[in-house]
């Protein structure tokens, strides 16, 4: 049977509900629709001059090879930020899960670094592999490993992947644990009883029971990769070397703050979105129906 | 009926004793950081103290693209600052922007206060300076490149260590040597657009765009494909190719490898050398940048970077006339000299440059006088008084990205540089249509 609240007065669940949807409205829907708008304009930076020019601003984008380019990059990137996260965090919580003695200790140590914000964490990491300096490049040129992201493209992306997975890794691991946790030992120790060794236990009990927590994390960092990342690049990369780390929001930045032109800033922002809308989309329509709960 | 006369008697009284008593207040936002912001504030603080009726009040507004961005936004809400500090790639923006700034020479004659465009360092003030010869903003801090050796690995590789490379052929040939001596990094450089394009070409004298650099008009191009700029840019891909250049980043990375001594030979800012003087532990010296000896006209002159003061518009009149003292205070020779002797930024006026000679300073640091004479080398052409290109903070990202592609050895030097041209085009025309 269906348990229904219903309000009394008609205004009531709208009131308790205005301070979200105002919120929502001022500082997303608002500043979305801006962005379409100016979109659509040519404006000098100062904003004195406005013309509406249709979709020239998208023209020009889809000209530049170099904005086709970060499409790739971005895909890549994303792939390996949300994937590397999952894995790696979805290890770690499984391992913190059967730790009995010290726990606490384990978990506040994974749960650490959230609390950085990204441009420091991209700064950390650039500092332990900076090219000349870096004690990590040190170690490495030990081993005779020719680390310089500096110039060599395949560096710089690793070193942005790794820089914003740790960052997003305690995140994931506390959704994890919790999914774990919530899993009852009985399924587990009743698979034990029947002889279903660690790794067959995890595969046909345990991850499937976590799937709905896979699947919003996978939504999560998705969008994380998408659009939290660009801190990090900033702090390090820059969208170098040679734009092999230009991912499409690094590019909205730099346009848009750094060279003031906000018609081309915000033609790509549009073009983000509507790239993040159909993703999402995509994962609810497809990859939520392999999700049990 | 009581009250209301006695609240005008009382506004009346005001503004009346307002001009007498309250001082004008002149906000100016900076991107001086450390020891440059201190010695901004005292800059600010003697023309406090000179005076009464004027109150320089200085903020640090983060790095020059961030206080830029801030400024425009606070322009767009109507409470821009009455002076900003602005990088020498955003002078086409600024300039463009008429209605949000007011040439210097305007606010200078407006105010009456004597001001004499022929006093200023041509190069320098040049790069400020519309085709009428109107000052546009007030050249603050200006610096230029320069070529540093390291003389303990020039004995070490067994070359003369007095002798630094005066040509690129020169260049090459110690950093065969150098690295046959077992230097890692023989030669790296801060600022690869501003050192090996924009002031390559001053140096070479070839245009970088078509309409003197830009300063002609909107509807300029890139000429940087050119067959020299093609031959500077394989010579330098060929040299990482081999190991001769360490490329180090885009903006100053370049400063610590040469000043932690990794590097042999580096070029870089006028401004590395407080850097190089406090971490270096060896001998070094400064030097003109090296050119191909065989382009005619070589070495022409050096162009700056750095920065200038625009002033911005829609404020009252007695602020500007507070504007035009404070840059009127801001170019007296004792002024300039001590800026200049403190930080290391090129002084602006012929005779505060004299000043300086006369007093002994560029004895105990030729490194200082050397900045000037490279960028006084010649008098500059079209080609040599700076650049004017809309949104060249995007263009300037576009070269870098091409530079780095042909060092990582995905590209050619003149695959690399015609995509270059061909993207920097697209952003001039956007600036162009923007700005019609």
């Amino acid at each position: 049977m269906e348990k229904r609240v219903v309000f009394r007065s008609p205004w009531l669940p709208y009131a308790l509900v205005a301070p979200q949807l105002a919120i929502t409205i001022v500082f997303f829907f608002w500043p979305a629709a801006q962005a379409v708008w100016f979109s659509f304009q040519l404006q000098d930076a100062f904003g004195l001059k406005t013309q509406f020019v249709g979709l020239d601003n998208f023209a020009t984008l889809f000209r530049d090879s170099h904005y086709l380019a970060s499409f790739k990059t971005t895909a890549v990137f994303s792939i390996l930020v949300a994937f590397g996260g999952i894995v790696i965090s979805l290890l770690f919580a499984t391992m913190a899960d059967r730790v009995l003695r010290g726990a606490l200790a384990y978990k506040t140590l994974l749960i650490w670094p959230y609390a950085v914000a990204p441009a420091v964490a991209g700064v950390l990491w650039a500092f332990l592999f900076a090219p000349s300096i870096g004690i990590v490049t040190y170690v490495l040129k030990g081993m005779g490993v020719n680390w310089n992201w500096i110039i060599q493209g395949d560096q710089a992306m690793l070193l942005v992947v790794m820089a914003s997975v740790w960052k997003q890794i305690s995140y994931n691991f506390l959704f994890f644990l919790a999914g774990l946790q919530s899993i009852p030992k009985s399924l587990i120790e009743a698979a034990a009883i029947d002889g279903a060794g660690p790794g067959r236990r995890f595969w046909t009990i345990v991850f499937p029971l976590l799937s709905p927590t896979t699947f919003f994390l996978l939504v999560v960092n998705i969008v994380y990769a998408f659009f939290e990342t660009f801190g990090v690049i900033d702090a390090t990369t820059q969208g170098g070397p040679a734009g092999a780390t230009q991912i499409l929001v690094y590019k909205v930045y730099h346009d848009g703050v750094k060279a003031a032109d906000l018609g081309g800033s915000s033609a790509q922002s549009v073009i983000l979105m509507f790239i993040v809308i159909a993703l999402t989309v995509a994962q609810f329509r497809f990859i939520e129906r392999k999700v049990n709960y | 009926m009581r009250i209301k006369i006695l609240a005008a008697a009382i506004a009346a009284a005001g503004a009346f004793a307002a001009p007498a008593q309250a001082q004008v207040e002149i906000q100016w936002w900076h991107s001086m950081g450390g020891a440059l912001g201190e010695k901004l504030n005292v800059l600010a603080d003697k023309f406090n103290a000179s005076q009464k009726d004027y109150k320089i009040v200085t903020s640090f507004k983060g790095a020059y693209p961030v206080s830029m961005t801030a400024a425009i936004a606070a322009f767009r809400a109507g409470n821009a600052p009455h002076l900003l500090q602005v990088f020498e790639v955003g002078t086409a923006t600024m300039m463009a922007a008429k209605g949000a700034i007011v040439p210097v020479a305007t606010v200078m004659a407006n105010a009456k206060e004597p001001f004499d465009p022929k006093a200023y360092l041509p190069t320098v003030t040049g790069y400020y300076t519309d085709q009428k010869g109107n000052m546009l903003s007030f050249p603050f801090n200006s610096s230029t490149v320069m070529f540093y050796v390291n003389k303990d690995a020039f004995k070490k590789a067994g070359l003369d260590p007095d002798k630094a490379p005066k040509t690129w052929k020169e260049v090459l040939a110690a950093a065969e040597k150098l690295k046959a001596a077992g230097q890692e990094c023989v030669y790296t450089t801060s600022w690869p657009s501003w050192m090996h394009i924009e002031n390559f070409s001053a140096w070479h004298n070839v245009p970088i765009g078509t309409k003197e650099n830009g300063f002609g008009g909107l509807d300029t191009a890139f000429t940087v494909n050119s067959p020299l700029h093609v031959r500077h840019l394989t010579m330098l891909g060929d040299m990482a190719k081999k190991g001769l250049f360490t490329y180090a980043g885009r903006t100053n990375q370049g400063d610590a490898k040469f000043s932690s001594g990794e590097c042999a030979m580096f070029s870089g800012s006028t401004g590395a050398q407080a850097g190089i003087r406090q971490a270096g532990k060896f001998a070094w010296s400064i030097n003109f940048i090296p050119y191909h000896d065989d382009v005619a006209g070589a070495p022409q002159n050096s162009i700056i970077g750095g920065a200038s003061v625009w002033v911005m518009g829609g404020k009252k009149p007695e602020e500007y006339k507070g504007v035009a003292k404070f840059m009127a205070f801001l170019s007296t020779s004792e002024i300039q000299m001590e800026w200049h002797t403190g930080t290391g930024y090129v002084p602006i006026t012929q005779a505060a440059y004299q000043m300086t000679k006369k007093s002994g300073f560029y004895d105990k640091d030729p490194g200082a006088e050397l900045a000037v004479k490279q960028l006084t080398n010649k008098a500059p052409t079209a080609n040599s008084k700076g650049l004017r290109f809309g949104n060249f903070v995007q263009g300037r990202t576009v070269i870098e990205e091409e530079m780095e592609s042909v060092f990582a050895g995905k590209k050619d030097a003149k695959t690399a540089l015609d995509d270059a041209v061909k993207r920097g085009n697209e952003i001039l025309r956007q600036f162009e249509a923007a700005n019609k």
